[in-house]
Formats: structure tokens, C-alpha cells, sequence
């Protein structure tokens, strides 16, 4: 029986056959199984396993690498806020102080009613609009605490549903169809390309 | 004054508000490069980028032509392109990714012809989520329009290409890094040698990495003859650039500006351009090249914006990114956070970076925050010179990578240049400016 949901569990096959080695799917799979559950459940790990080849231990072992994967739950939306050096110099660890008081969530935690999780990050390279705030890894934009605060109205109210979707930085990413290139094809051209340079030498 | 007239070759949709649709593309003039690449022979593809001298635009500033031709011995398999774009204030590639995605599309696809490789890789940083999703849709497209899958517009190249997200780790902008984070795994940079994935790359297979916006200049090359390229810039800094500017300027952005013919007061001052320091304060120093890159002060506004002219001065234009700090930024906080960042960042295989990197930061956190000695300046200094050894720039190697070696430049930039500010810090107990 699959953890993933099967429009979930599709999109992990098609995505584990874009490779010529099924494991280099990980980090694409991960980001499926946080988009179903918001974080990387031991089931969901353990089909990421599954799928690519590997054991559970190596799926954990891989995902805690990496910052975006988290290995407990958190809130719906997880906010992160820049306080690298080109958001420093725009205000971004006052905004972090803000973001902290207004979400009532520590760096790391997340907010009692389950909503928000806070998160202090590394420069997101969007500094020509610096502090940097994302949520669910969207960009928000909300330079001054007045229009942060603004914005989690609209969350709250549930009117951005389509600026800041649910977890999964794939959310909307879909590929129109797997490789049209088989391998023997490549050979194949490979062959001929590799004998029409050799000719091209010799003249 | 800024010299404003060269083309602008990866910028010249930015007016365009939909300009990553596949119409606006072909509207203006998108995919007639990729025709006529297909009309030359590969290795013609190649010269004429090899005549552009385009250095890579992801920071190292290797020549693209060169990295091609030294795989041109073996045959390759894959080629690569590295967006995972992380480097503190460099945000250029997010503006091609999001803004141009079908130019990005187009240069890979005529990279990879020139290369001969079947299969290639679009590497993007997870936080990137509208970019993965408009880069997505470039390819869609492409395929859709015959650009890409079997027997592109009717030729004998036949290419795949898939976009694979990242997942949130600076490092994984080291190519060799990335390409194991391309197979599914921790992403720790390879032991060296070899050098250059083109010897053992993805599956251990011969491969190109190339920056997003090294590959965007393709079309443009391609268009319009590497020698025309080529003319514009000087010396080995050809072409032009997108510099992302940040920190306390007017107008922070990215701006795509002719190498070496402007100065960093052309763009930190001109109107078009930065605009200024904010409120007219004094500028005090300058991150050239992303963080790792040592500092300038205000002595250097004058210097040219190419390779080499930084590089001569000690520093680098690494990734193009400048930042400006002005009298009121305190100098010891901005060092404090760019060495918690890479303590964050070392991926701790090697001890100094690991180390070195984490106790730096905690002398810096104490300076700042209350509780610094005199003697941490001597500290500092001792350590990071335990990290590079000799503190010269380009730095000595101690590590598998360059991330370890670049931690200290901040730290020694801002204490070589403004020691005064550490006293300071010292004498008050913690940071003067509250």
C-alpha cells in the first residue's frame, strides 16, 4: 500500500524515470512527499526507498542534509525570513524580531494554533527586494512590518491561496511526458555525429 | 559617467511583462539561434564561442570555451547547468530563471549541440519555486514547438532535457557538489583531482557544468558571431554582465551593464543604475564578487568592472554580485553574519572549514554581541590563517573545496580595513552602534 496518494505516487514513477539511475529522483521525491504531508514522514521515507533503490537510513540520511526538508511536522505555512548580509543592511533582523512576536513562534518552532512555522534563512537571492520574506518558498515581498503584517491577514483570510500555495516546491511543476530520446537512438546519433567529425578532420 | 550603450544580450525582454511566455519569445527573434546553430557544424558552434571569450559567469570566471574544449578529447555525456544560485546577494540567475526562462532553454539546447551530449540537466535551487515552475514550462514548450525531443527542427540532434530541483544547501553551487546532489545524495564536493567533472562527472561519466547565465549568452553569440561579443568588454572581460546590486543603494536590482567600460561608481552612482547610497551617506565599503570575494574601501570606487582589474586588486567579481555598505552599516556585524553563514553552510568534511568556520563565528558572535577581548583580533587573524594559510587572495588550499578558504575574507577585509570599528566593539563592551 502507498503512502503517496496516487496522483502522487504517478508523478514519483514518471519523475524516478527521467534518470539513468533511479536514486538521482531523491531530492525530486522528497519534495513530493512534503508536498502530501508538509514534512517527511517515516512512511514517506520509507517509499522514497523503495523507490529509488535505497534504504530508509540513506533516504534520512540525504534528506537531513538538506534545509528544506524537515523531519517533524510544521505549520501550514512556513515562513522564512533573510538575515544574510544584503537583507542585514535593509533591516532583515528587525524584521525576523517582527515576524517572531506577530507569528508567536520562536526561530525553528511553530505557532500554538498550528498555522505558522518561522524559520531564519540564508540569503533566497531576491535582494533588490531586501529584507526577504517566503512563504512556502514564495516570495512575498512584504519589505516593512506594516505590509508583513498585512499579508497574514490575507493568509489567515484565505485569500492567497494562489500566491502562496501548499508545501511543495513542485506544486505546480509538471513535465508534458517522460524522455523522447531513447538510448539506443543516442547511440545511434552519436555514431554518425562521432563518423562526420572524423570525415570533417581528415579533409 | 556609466556607459549605458552596449546591447543588452540576456536582459533585452526585461520591459516585457510576459516575458518568459513562449510567444513574447518568438516575437522576438527566440529560437532563430538555435536554426542557425543547427545549420553549422558543432565544432563551428564551439569556435564561435571560443572566439566570444566568454568567461563563465557563475564565479570561478572559467573561460566557456576552453571547459568545452578540453572535453572535446573525450567524448562527453551529459552537460549540466548549475542555477543553484546561492551566493549571498548574487541574484542574477533568478531574474533569467524567472524572467527569461526560454533564452536559458535555448542556450542549453545549442550548448548541447555543440558539445554532442543527448541528455542534459537544468540544475535550480528548491527555493526557486516560480522559476522551477517557469523553467518547467519553458521545456514543455520547446518541446511542444520541436526545439526539443527527437530530431530538433528536423535535424539529426535529437536532446532530452530535465529539470531537477535542488533542496536548500549553499554548497551544492560547487559542481561537483551539485552532481552529487544530481545522483540522489549528500551533497559533499569531490576529492581533487580531477579538477573538472569533463575527466569524471555524473555517473562518472565525462560532463559540463555550466552557470544559467553563461548558457543564456549562447543565442545571443550564436546570432550575432563570437567576435561581435567579443568586442564589447576589454581585455579578458568580454561582452557584458549582469550585476546584481544590493545592500544600501537607492536602487538595488540587477543591472546588465558592458564589462571592464564601467567603474563600481558608475553603478553604485548613476541614476540609471544604483541611484546612490541612501540618504547620501558615505559609502563605506564594497562586497565585490559575493562573500566569499575580500572587501574594498571607498579608494576603489574608481576601478573598472572586469575580471581581471578586481583580480589585480586583490579581490574578485565572482559571481557579480556588489554590495554597498555606508557609514551607519557596522562593519563587525556585517562580518559576524557572513561567517555564521558559512559556518552554516561547510558541509564538515574538512576540519578547518568544519572548525575553523564555527569557532570564528562565536568570536565574532562576542565581539558583537558583548564579551570580546583584544586579543580575539590577534585570534582572528591566527585562525583564519589556519583556514588559507598566509591569508593571500586567491587564497591557499586547505580543503576539498573553496568554501573553506573563502570564510576568512571577510573577517581579515573588514579588520585590515577598519580596525578601528574592532577596537571599538572592545573598548564598549559590545557593538557601539546598539
Amino acid at each position: 500500500m502507498s503512502h503517496l496518494r496516487a496522483e502522487l505516487r504517478q508523478r514519483a514513477e514518471e519523475l524516478v524515470g527521467l534518470y539513468p539511475s533511479r536514486r538521482s529522483a531523491m531530492l525530486p521525491l522528497l519534495h513530493l512527499c512534503q508536498e502530501q504531508d508538509g514534512y517527511l514522514t517515516e512512511d514517506a521515507m520509507a517509499e522514497v526507498a523503495e523507490l529509488t533503490g535505497t534504504t530508509p537510513a540513506e533516504v534520512r540520511g540525504t534528506a537531513s542534509f538538506y534545509d528544506m526538508f524537515h523531519l517533524e511536522p510544521v505549520g501550514r505555512y512556513v515562513v522564512g525570513v533573510c538575515t544574510n548580509i544584503a537583507c542585514q543592511l535593509r533591516g532583515g533582523e528587525e524584521m525576523l524580531a517582527h515576524v517572531s512576536a506577530v507569528l508567536g513562534c520562536a526561530v525553528g518552532g511553530t505557532s500554538e494554533d498550528g498555522l505558522f512555522s518561522l524559520e531564519e534563512t540564508e540569503c533566497l537571492a531576491d535582494c533588490g527586494v531586501a529584507p526577504v520574506v517566503q512563504v512556502n518558498h514564495r516570495y512575498v515581498r512584504t519589505t516593512s512590518p506594516e505590509a508583513f503584517d498585512q499579508m497574514v491577514a490575507e493568509l489567515r483570510a484565505g485569500r492567497l491561496e494562489h500566491d502562496v500555495p501548499s508545501h511543495g516546491t513542485l506544486i505546480r511543476v509538471r513535465r508534458s511526458g517522460g524522455l523522447r530520446v531513447d538510448p539506443e537512438e543516442i547511440a545511434a546519433e552519436r555514431a554518425s555525429a562521432r563518423a562526420a567529425r572524423a570525415a570533417r578532420q581528415e579533409q | 559617467m556609466a556607459s549605458l550603450d552596449a546591447p543588452r544580450i540576456v536582459s533585452s525582454r526585461r520591459d516585457y511583462p510576459d516575458s518568459f511566455s513562449l510567444s513574447r519569445y518568438l516575437a522576438t527573434g527566440g529560437y532563430e539561434a538555435l536554426r542557425a546553430a543547427l545549420g553549422m557544424h558543432p565544432e563551428q558552434v564551439a569556435a564561435e564561442v571560443d572566439a566570444a571569450s566568454l568567461l563563465g559567469r557563475g564565479g570561478a570566471g572559467f573561460p566557456a570555451g576552453r571547459k568545452w574544449s578540453m572535453l572535446r578529447k573525450s567524448e562527453i555525456s551529459y552537460l549540466v547547468v548549475n542555477g543553484d544560485e546561492s551566493e549571498p546577494a548574487t541574484f542574477k540567475d533568478h531574474y533569467l530563471v524567472e524572467r527569461d526562462p526560454h533564452q536559458l532553454v535555448e542556450g542549453v539546447i545549442i550548448a548541447a549541440y555543440a558539445l554532442q551530449v543527448n541528455r542534459a540537466f537544468i540544475f535550480l535551487r528548491g527555493e526557486f519555486a516560480l522559476g522551477l515552475e517557469r523553467v518547467q514550462q519553458a521545456l514543455n514548450e520547446a518541446y511542444e514547438h520541436g526545439a526539443l525531443g527527437r530530431k530538433i527542427f528536423g535535424s539529426d540532434f535529437s536532446l532530452d532535457v530535465v529539470l531537477h530541483p535542488g533542496a536548500g544547501a549553499y554548497i551544492c553551487g560547487e559542481e561537483t557538489s551539485l552532481i552529487e546532489a544530481l545522483e540522489g545524495k549528500r551533497g559533499f564536493p569531490r576529492i581533487k583531482p580531477p579538477f573538472f567533472p569533463a575527466v569524471t562527472g555524473l555517473y562518472g561519466e565525462p560532463t559540463v557544468v555550466n552557470n544559467v547565465e553563461t548558457m543564456s549568452n549562447l543565442p545571443w553569440i550564436v546570432l550575432n558571431g563570437g567576435a561581435a561579443f567579443a568586442a564589447l568588454g576589454a581585455g579578458r572581460s568580454t561582452g557584458t554582465r549582469l550585476f546584481a546590486l544590493a545592500g544600501r543603494v537607492n536602487n538595488p536590482g540587477v543591472y546588465e551593464i558592458e564589462m571592464v567600460k564601467n567603474t563600481f561608481r558608475d553603478l553604485i552612482y548613476d541614476p540609471a543604475l544604483g541611484g546612490g547610497v541612501i540618504e547620501n551617506k558615505a559609502l563605506k565599503a564594497i562586497i565585490p564578487g559575493g562573500v566569499s570575494a575580500p572587501w574594498f574601501g571607498p579608494d576603489l570606487l574608481d576601478l573598472a568592472l572586469g575580471q581581471d582589474e578586481v583580480a589585480e586588486k586583490g579581490s574578485m567579481l565572482g559571481s557579480g554580485s556588489i554590495v554597498v555598505l555606508d557609514e551607519d552599516s557596522c562593519v563587525v556585524r556585517a562580518a559576524w553574519r557572513i561567517v555564521k553563514f558559512f559556518s552554516r553552510e561547510s558541509c564538515g568534511q574538512c576540519t578547518p572549514c568544519r572548525e575553523g568556520s564555527g569557532w570564528l563565528e562565536r568570536i565574532m558572535y562576542r565581539l558583537e554581541h558583548g564579551g570580546g577581548r583584544s586579543e580575539d583580533l590577534d585570534l582572528l587573524l591566527d585562525l583564519s590563517d589556519n583556514i588559507a594559510p598566509g591569508l593571500t587572495w586567491p587564497p591557499q588550499q586547505t580543503t576539498i573545496c573553496v568554501l573553506g578558504p573563502s570564510i576568512p575574507s571577510s573577517i581579515h577585509s573588514a579588520l585590515s580595513l577598519f580596525r578601528d570599528d574592532f577596537v571599538a566593539h572592545v573598548d564598549h563592551g559590545s557593538c557601539p552602534h546598539g
